[in-house]
């Protein structure tokens, strides 16, 4: 019991619950072609994504997110570098305010078998376009998990996320995602701390109740003591009272 | 530290959070007001000639004694709700009402003059078929309970068993009707359907079966809707294919085959597809039924008739009658007949109902209240007045749950609008300005100072402030006249036309939507009806949804409020738009629904005439406007891509994003899927809309500023596990973004369970929950933070907000079970918020958000009380101080909605449930306000006295320095 209410303690006094987040490693894409590893006792799961001047979602690969199935959530996302034509349709969606938009299916990190793992649907979320373009590719995708391990949605957002209007060079800038991925599953709610609560009140108690605990009881009766040993002598030298003589008669 | 922690008290003493009332405040800020719901049973206490004692059961399972002379409750038995409570049977003999309940579970007898138990007795299981009084010898001691397999007999005295007996073949025979003429026997009487009816007769000494009987009846389907006694102990059975009414002798011995009579042969005809329902009475339980009895014919057709020798006569027929009913009174039975008099009224009229004779001067007229329903129930209660003639007093019942108590020649005593025990949803809406204040309104409105000129102005100014000078003479001559008046006269009535905002805009209309369609507009002040409407043809599992599209703000424009309609089963909607003050439909046109509609969203935008848009999305994502003008659909377009809306499907845990388009057509942004298997979605919160929120962050000990994570769009969505084991049961909190789709935190609290009720508000959400391990309530509260910088400190975009907030949270236990929480809401956010919970006890509880603090520290340091932060302890204490209604308990509190006034300290909360309580409370008490014993004499005489001290001192000051010049 103790060391568990001792990390309690750690997360009261913190008093802040953050977010369980386990980032994964931050690829480039020239990085991870010849990066990929097999050996991953894990599974993949394609990332695509869409941006189109007339808005209607048309998805297309852009990555794989590697997941390391138990407890430990490692994850890892390979991905290709955006090719010229996608470059330059990402600047022309992103001139027209369109929507950059991922998507990954809705699968289950817990279970072991493959079959068990695809759900039907997917997962979307979106960003504005030119919000991707100004940031230079860097952005931040979190899968959020449910208590059993199931995906149950996925966010994107880029730093900084806001649309200036910069230019941006085309070469140099949009061709390399710069991505940070992290799964975060939920974080478990405090219940109410009454264990060191009740060891306060407990200490409290102590601090008060010793001091008086300390004096022995003839220290703190002494008075009647002596008043009662007095009053003794006092009545028993004293002569029997006039009731008692008038039962005997 | 004890010296420090003792410091601690005092200052928590002194912040002081006491909300009580005092003694000569109870009932001037507050109201509440009882209802009992929709009456099953009636029943009027004929036992002495003076009694006003109503008796009522009703549907929401409670049995009550209303005031005939005033419509008040004398006294209210509130059960418990669902078929537990489920009132069966209401039966009354002198002082006592027995009653069955829950399907036959408990029979209990009540004093109906204190509405005190007499006893109560467990029946054995078996679903409730029948009840009635057995009496012997013109006394009645017993009581027999039919359920489906037995019948016992109970002493009327104190509800002890006389005798229990299984009934023969009860699996094959439905038993539903018990009877006793008072003499001796008891008959329980059952059908098989369409095959033959079984009587069986039995001893009331022992209970013995003194015989058994069963006659052929093929068409015969339940003896309940067609059948009943008349006279001495005959059975009447009208079967609707071949028109005839079946006669048979229950006592004599040769039962083997019903007598039929043909309508025909007594000149009737009854209305097609009607199942036709014989009405007959029973005036003394330990006496046989009256040979008179009703036939209904036809919705609107009713005829009395009588049985004599085996043959039918009938003695009047009423062609049109709406309904029927007798009453009793001394050795005098009449019956009470209401038809149509005219399009808006009925007329009311005894009859004699040995002879069908009409009684004179017995005619009470009914007006029908244009914006109520039609009459379903009439209950009579007859009297013998001096001359030994029948007068007679009428309680009918509408569509419309209105209870109306009438009496000759067709006033109307007292009235109880009986919807209101089921409110639905409510809006508060202020009260439009005075005539004079609207004319200062028209006088800078915009469009007329474009108009006019200089000139024009000047004059329209002089003649405005005339107006209001006339205005304030008229009002000081009324305050004039007033003050000569006795006290009591001078109470004014609140009528529409009287009414107007008031200073601190403290008084409001209440529109209220109750589950049976009726709307209510009510004067927050005084708790009257100003008015109310009835909607017809509204399905009874609809749902409601109350928007206030234009406010009282936009003179001469009125308020305008739009009910949303949802059927649940297809979805299917309808819009109906009305004035809420005075609630008049509006003429505006509506849109038609062809589609079922799955969102509605009030947009902040506003057409020319101030209306704001309301966007109705169908089940195939188009989105219809409304109102849907040029003007509108012109800023529509330039407003669509900034316009997101969510979508969510309980039954498959999805969320979704979507965004508007320039063709109001809609597209798909993001999907959350929180699958069914594990957790289903029990609830989805965003924020109010009229909310503020004064301060951007909160300043910590050290000076430096914690910002809060003021997110509009954000989300609370709770979902309760699928696995319902106590130690795997969870409950889990998502707070999603909703234009973006981010989930911004995800908590799980386990080993606990609902139901949960949540508040979302500000930059917290507070949830309360069962705790399945512990076997107790708890609170929990989540805040979230920025941090100590703004991201960006002048706007707020979903889309441009990369950093996830700080999420805090902590729990508390709470020692009660709660019915409803909300969050007090004021005018401008500065006042500090509290959450009032409604408790099953029926107080409603003011709790400061103070103590929900998630950043309350486990050991209080030097800068923690520099915030002013409480030491964490885990018990959040119920103080009864805190109980915003004192001793004026709402029963089954089923919501509370807050509203602002025009002062920031005062928050108008109404808790709605079988009762209605309307208050006002102070968060942070009334600083705003001076106090009803401030001492102005005081004040002023101090000011005026300093005034001349500083006139007096300066004159001899003055003196001085001319004395000393010329020395």
């Amino acid at each position: 019991m103790a060391p568990l209410s001792s990390s309690f303690i750690a997360i009261i006094s913190i008093s802040i619950v953050g977010f369980y987040m386990q980032f994964g490693d931050c690829n480039n894409g020239r990085r991870v072609v010849d990066n990929v590893e097999s050996d991953i006792t894990g599974f993949s799961v394609p990332l695509e994504h869409s941006f189109e001047v007339d808005d209607v979602p048309r998805f297309r690969a852009r990555g794989n997110i590697q997941l390391k199935a138990g407890r430990e959530n490692g994850v890892f996302l390979s991905q290709a570098l955006l090719s010229e034509k996608d470059r330059s349709l990402l600047k022309d969606v992103a001139a027209v305010d369109g929507l950059y938009r991922i998507r990954v299916p809705r699968v289950s990190l817990q279970s072991d078998r493959q079959t068990d793992r695809q759900l039907e649907g997917y997962l979307t979320a979106f960003i504005r376009a030119c919000s991707l373009v100004e940031s230079h590719l860097s952005d931040v995708i979190t899968l959020h998990t449910d208590v059993s391990g199931y995906l149950i949605g996925v966010s994107i957002v880029t730093v900084p996320s806001a649309c200036r209007g910069a230019e941006v060079e085309d070469e140099v800038d949009l061709e390399i995602f710069n991505t940070t991925i992290g799964v975060m599953a939920p974080v478990n709610a405090p219940a109410p701390e009454t264990a060191l609560y009740i060891e306060k009140m407990e200490q409290e108690m102590d601090k008060k109740g010793k001091p008086q605990e300390q004096k022995s009881f003839f220290a703190k009766y002494w008075y009647l003591i002596l008043g009662g040993a007095v009053f003794l002598m006092a009545t028993s030298s004293a002569q029997p009272p006039a009731g008692g003589a008038r039962e005997q008669s | 530290m004890a010296g420090q922690l003792a410091g601690f008290t005092v200052s928590l003493c002194l912040l002081g959070f006491t909300v009580a009332v005092f003694e000569d405040q109870v009932g001037k800020f507050d109201w509440r007001q009882q209802f009992v719901g929709e009456v099953q049973f009636a029943l009027f206490d004929t036992h002495s000639q003076a009694s006003k004692k109503l008796l009522v059961a009703t549907e929401k399972n409670i049995f009550a004694s209303l005031n005939s002379r005033t419509g008040e409750l004398f006294w209210r038995h509130v059960d418990k709700m669902g078929p537990e409570g489920h009132i069966d049977m209401l039966l009354m003999h002198g002082q006592d009402a027995v009653v069955v309940v829950g399907n036959g579970r408990l029979l209990r007898s009540w004093e109906t003059t204190v509405g005190g138990l007499n006893w109560e007795t467990v029946l054995d299981t078996g679903s409730f078929q029948s009840a009635a009084f057995i009496g012997l010898q013109d006394l009645v001691k017993y009581v027999a309970v039919l359920k489906k397999s037995a019948i016992s007999l109970h002493y009327l005295s104190n509800g002890h068993q006389k005798w229990v007996e299984n009934l023969p073949e009860s699996d094959t025979v439905q038993y539903q009707t018990v009877y006793s003429g008072g003499n001796g026997q008891v008959f329980v009487l059952g059908v098989v359907p369409n095959s033959h009816i079984v009587i069986v007769e039995y001893n009331i000494e022992d209970g013995e079966i003194m015989k058994q009987n069963s006659v052929a009846a093929p068409w015969m389907s339940s003896l309940k809707s067609s059948c009943v006694v008349v006279g001495i102990g005959v059975l009447l059975c009208v079967d609707p294919t071949t028109e005839s009414i079946y006669t048979l002798p229950l006592q004599s011995e040769e039962q083997t085959k019903m007598t039929p009579i043909l309508l025909q042969t007594l000149g009737l005809e009854m209305a097609s597809g009607f199942q036709p329902v014989l009405m007959s009475t029973q005036p003394h339980p330990a006496r046989p039924p009256l040979s008179e009895f009703f036939l209904q014919l036809g919705p609107d057709h009713h005829i009395l008739l009588q049985l004599k020798d085996g043959h039918i006569s009938a003695l009047r027929d009423f062609n049109p009658s709406y309904l029927v009913s007798f009453a009793t009174t001394g050795e005098k039975t009449v019956a009470a007949v209401m038809s149509p008099k005219n399009e808006t009224a009925c007329s009311i009229n005894l009859f004699s109902a040995d002879t069908g004779r009409r009684l004179l001067d017995t005619t009470i007229i009914y007006y029908m209240d244009p914006n109520g329903g039609k009459p379903t129930k009439l209950y009579v209660h007859a009297f013998l007045k001096k001359d030994d003639s029948v007068g007679y007093r009428v309680l009918v019942q509408t569509e419309d749950l209105v209870l109306n108590f009438l009496q000759q020649p067709g006033r109307v005593v007292w009235t109880r609008e009986e919807a209101l025990a089921d409110v639905v949803t409510m809006e508060m809406v202020d009260l439009p300005l005075t005539g004079t204040q609207a004319e200062l309104e028209g006088e800078f409105g915009k469009k007329a100072a474009i108009q006019d000129g200089l000139l024009p102005m000047v004059l329209k100014r002089l003649s405005s402030q005339l107006i209001l000078l006339q205005a304030w003479l008229s009002h000081l001559w009324k305050l004039f006249y007033d003050a000569r008046k006795p006290r009591s006269h001078v109470k004014n009535e609140v009528t529409i036309e009287t009414l107007s905002r008031d200073e601190f805009n403290l008084q409001k209309m209440m529109v209220m939507v109750t589950a049976s369609g009726k709307l209510f507009g009510i004067d927050s002040k005084s708790g009257a009806v100003l008015w109310k409407k009835y909607l017809e043809n509204v399905q009874p599992n609809s749902v409601f949804k109350l928007m206030v599209q234009r406010t009282t703000a936009h003179f001469p424009h009125p308020p305008q409020c739009t009910l949303l309609i949802k059927d649940k089963d297809t979805g299917l909607g309808s819009l109906y738009v009305f004035n809420p003050i005075f609630g008049k439909k509006s003429h505006i046109s509506v849109p038609a629904l062809p589609r079922p509609v799955l969102q509605s969203l009030l947009l902040p935008l506003m057409d020319q005439d101030y209306a704001k848009v309301l966007l109705l999305i169908d089940d195939q994502y188009k989105v219809t406007a409304f109102p849907s003008t040029k003007n509108v659909l012109q800023q529509l377009q330039e407003m669509a891509s900034s316009i997101f809306f969510y979508l969510v499907d309980a039954s498959q845990g999805r969320l979704s994003g979507f965004r508007l388009r320039k063709d109001l057509s809609t597209e798909l942004i993001w999907e959350v899927v929180i699958p069914t298997e594990v957790q289903k979605i029990v609830g989805v919160k965003g924020k109010r809309a009229n909310e503020h929120v004064h301060s951007q962050g909160r300043v910590m000990g050290d000076r430096s500023v914690l910002y809060k994570y003021l997110n509009p769009n954000l989300l609370a969505v709770v979902t309760e596990s699928t696995d319902s084991h106590q130690e795997r049961s969870f409950v889990g909190i998502f707070l999603i973004d909703g234009v973006t789709g981010r989930i911004v935190h995800e908590a799980v609290q386990r080993k606990a369970r609902g139901p949960v009720h949540f508040v979302h508000s500000e930059n917290w959400v507070v949830y309360v929950y069962w705790n399945t391990k512990s076997r107790r309530n708890e609170f929990s509260v989540l805040e979230l933070f920025e941090g100590m910088e703004l991201y960006n400190s002048t706007v707020f975009s979903s889309l441009d907000r990369p950093h996830p907030p700080q999420v805090l949270q902590q729990s508390y236990i709470f020692p009660s079970h709660i019915s409803t929480l909300e969050a007090t809401l004021t005018e401008k956010g500065i006042t500090s918020r509290h959450l009032l919970v409604g408790l099953p006890s029926g107080a409603i509880m003011s709790l400061p958000k103070m103590f929900l603090d998630p950043r309350r520290p486990e050991v209080g340091s030097d800068q923690s009380r520099e915030e002013n932060l409480i030491p964490y302890s885990p018990e959040m204490m119920i103080r009864t101080e805190w109980f915003i209604n004192y001793n004026q308990t709402v029963s089954r509190v089923r919501g509370i909605y807050t509203a602002p006034s025009g002062l920031e300290s005062t928050c108008l909360v109404v808790a709605y449930g079988l009762d209605i309580y309307q208050t006002r409370v102070y968060p942070s008490k009334q600083f705003d306000v001076l106090k009803d014993d401030y001492d102005y004499v005081l004040i002023s005489s101090v000011l005026l006295g300093l005034f001349f001290a500083t006139m007096i001192s300066k004159r001899l000051a003055e003196v001085k320095l001319l004395n000393r010049a010329w020395r």
